[in-house]
């Protein structure tokens, strides 16, 4: 069920992310949602892509370092308090969030959110059986 | 049986002596080098040198150097003076600063490497009752092979491990109670370790002592081994070109390496001008084999920076001592106030698996020496947090620490991104030196 999300190493060098977006401009790939983690000396760069794998080997080609990690991807009524519901069900169920991320594409009535937790299967049965919409690859594409 | 030397009336015998026997067999083996090894015979002749030049070890400075160079250049038959029907062995170098150099040995050549290494072993308190476990890699380095012959000659029990598989190598040592063990420092304190982390306790293994060679390492190193594993670390020096480990060996009272000279000239010279220098003053160490057949090298320049000594030693043995090699002659930088080698450098990427591909920067900001080193992390340790890069930049850091004496920055880049060079690569980018900064 988990999503594909992309890690690339950046080092805190001009010209580093130029080559990131443009090696996934040509390889016509659209982004869906990203978020930076820095360092002084480097920055992971994190995206969730159309065609992760697709995008990884355009990255690769153009000497980009990167990796894929499965991460928890939901989609929650674009409503006040539907992230704090999320949250409220993870920390329940002592699930500690690494990080987290919002989508770029935003529909008039969903938000969708990026979980990166140590256990994705856990996080994932819970959240169902709390009655969060899990987003799929698919979803991804057609977003 | 516990005994003191192996070879008493070699190891102990008065400075006299030594310098005549010196002088009986140099005049052998120069001679025995002019008529069997044509490259050393042209580099005699640039100079005017004859064999009947050479009367003793006073005459020595008369003699060409014999480079590592020298050695890629013959390699691999060129230096070699006997016959190859009477040579029993090959061992080579490993070849990372470049072409791989191959020494030859006849069935002689191999006893006295062997006898070198059984000195070491006894100096360590081996004896027939001991159970030694070689973790030396066996194969074309020497090390293995050295002291496994070395083992076998004092008598004792040889576990031949061979390097790695550190689970395998402890419950051979707690099952068959190991009591020498010989590797690498490195190894040695990995083992401490994994022993530690088993939750072992230094007292529970059979261990007496350790001897532990091939690699750069401190004093302080010493300390934190002999802690973890109970026992007593002796360093052993040597070279594949010489013969192996065994050229010179610690005694108990571990203040350096005795040189086995009745096999072995050692000098000390100018690395710039290649001028003898007195025992006492640190420079380049020189050395000539006395009795080798197959692969005997006159003057050879070790490129390893040292001090000799002949100061009376409390375990009797009458060697000359040569201090840790301080590193490389063509290579050392001094970060304040701190001399560090590449090779130091290098010994400890290697032991803790990464890819012996870095760069060290160097400069002077505010009056200070700033030290960092790139060095390309492993593809399994990146993902998609900082914290695993930054944590593993802290442990290699430590283990810099450990080995330098002072703190680099360890920067983790990419695999591969650090450019890689057809000949020797660009390791060290001092940037004093555009300061004018005599470094």
């Amino acid at each position: 069920m988990a999503v594909k999300q992309l890690s690339i190493f950046v080092e805190n060098k001009e010209g580093k992310l130029v080559t990131i977006t443009d090696s996934i401009a040509n390889a016509n790939i659209d982004i869906r949602a990203m978020s930076v983690a820095d360092t002084q000396d480097f920055g992971i760069f994190r995206l969730i892509v159309t065609d992760p794998e697709k995008a990884k080997t355009a990255l690769e080609s153009s000497g980009c370092f990167v990796s894929i990690t499965q991460v928890v991807g939901v989609s929650i009524p674009d409503v006040p308090g539907s992230l704090a519901k999320v949250v409220n069900i993870l920390a329940r169920h002592n699930i500690n969030i690494e990080y987290m991320y919002a989508f770029i594409t935003v529909s008039k009535k969903n938000a969708s959110v990026v979980l990166r937790v140590a256990d994705n299967d856990a996080a994932e049965k819970i959240l169902v059986e709390n009655g969060v919409k899990l987003l799929e690859e698919k979803d991804v594409i057609e977003m | 049986m516990q005994r003191k030397y192996f070879q008493p009336e070699i190891e102990t015998m008065s400075a006299d002596w030594i310098k005549r026997v010196q002088d009986e067999k140099l005049v052998k083996q120069v001679r025995y080098v002019y008529d069997n090894v044509e490259y050393y015979r042209h580099l005699m002749d640039e100079k005017g040198v004859k064999p009947e030049d050479i009367h003793g070890i006073d005459d020595l400075h008369k003699l060409p150097f014999l480079k590592k160079d020298d050695l890629r250049e013959a390699y691999p038959y060129g230096l070699l003076a006997t016959d190859m029907k009477n040579c029993v062995r090959i061992q080579s170098t490993s070849g990372t600063t470049g072409k791989r150099v191959v020494a030859f040995y006849t069935q002689h050549d191999v006893d006295l490497w062997e006898d070198c290494c059984a000195r070491a072993l006894v100096a360590a308190g081996c004896t027939n009752e001991d159970v030694c476990q070689v973790c030396y890699g066996y194969g074309l380095f020497t090390g293995g092979a050295g002291l496994h012959g070395g083992s076998h000659k004092v008598g004792s029990l040889t576990l031949p491990m061979s390097s790695g598989n550190t689970d395998r190598q402890i419950q051979f040592m707690m099952d068959l109670e190991s009591t020498i063990l010989c590797c690498t420092p490195s190894y040695a304190a990995y083992i401490g370790e994994t022993l530690k982390e088993k939750g072992y306790k230094p007292e529970d293994n059979k261990l007496k002592a350790g001897i532990f060679g091939a690699e750069p390492w401190t004093e302080e190193m010493r300390r934190d081994i002999e802690k973890s594993l109970g026992i007593k670390a002796y360093d052993i020096y040597g070279l594949t070109e010489l013969s192996g480990p065994g050229v010179a060996f610690e005694c108990e009272e571990q203040t350096g390496m005795h040189i086995n000279e009745d096999h072995f000239i050692a000098e000390i010279i100018d690395p710039d001008t290649g001028e003898v220098l007195p025992l006492g003053t640190k420079g380049e160490l020189v050395f000539t084999s006395l009795d080798k057949e197959a692969f005997p090298l006159l003057r050879y320049r070790t490129r390893d920076i040292c001090v000799l000594s002949r100061e009376k030693c409390s375990c009797g043995r009458t060697f000359v001592k040569m201090t840790k090699p301080l590193g490389r002659s063509d290579d050392m930088m001094i970060i304040r106030g701190v001399n560090v080698f590449p090779s130091q450098i290098e010994a400890v990427l290697l032991n803790n698996g990464y890819a012996p591909n870095y760069q060290i920067i160097v400069d002077r900001v505010n009056n200070t020496d700033t030290f960092d080193i790139n060095v390309e992390m492993k593809s399994e340790d990146f993902s998609d947090t900082p914290k695993g890069i930054t944590n593993k930049e802290k442990e290699l850091q430590g283990a810099m620490k450990t080995m330098l004496g002072i703190n680099p920055k360890i920067h983790l880049v990419p695999p591969k991104s650090i450019e890689r060079s057809e000949g020797k690569a660009v390791r060290v980018i001092d940037k004093r030196k555009r300061l004018g900064i005599n470094v």
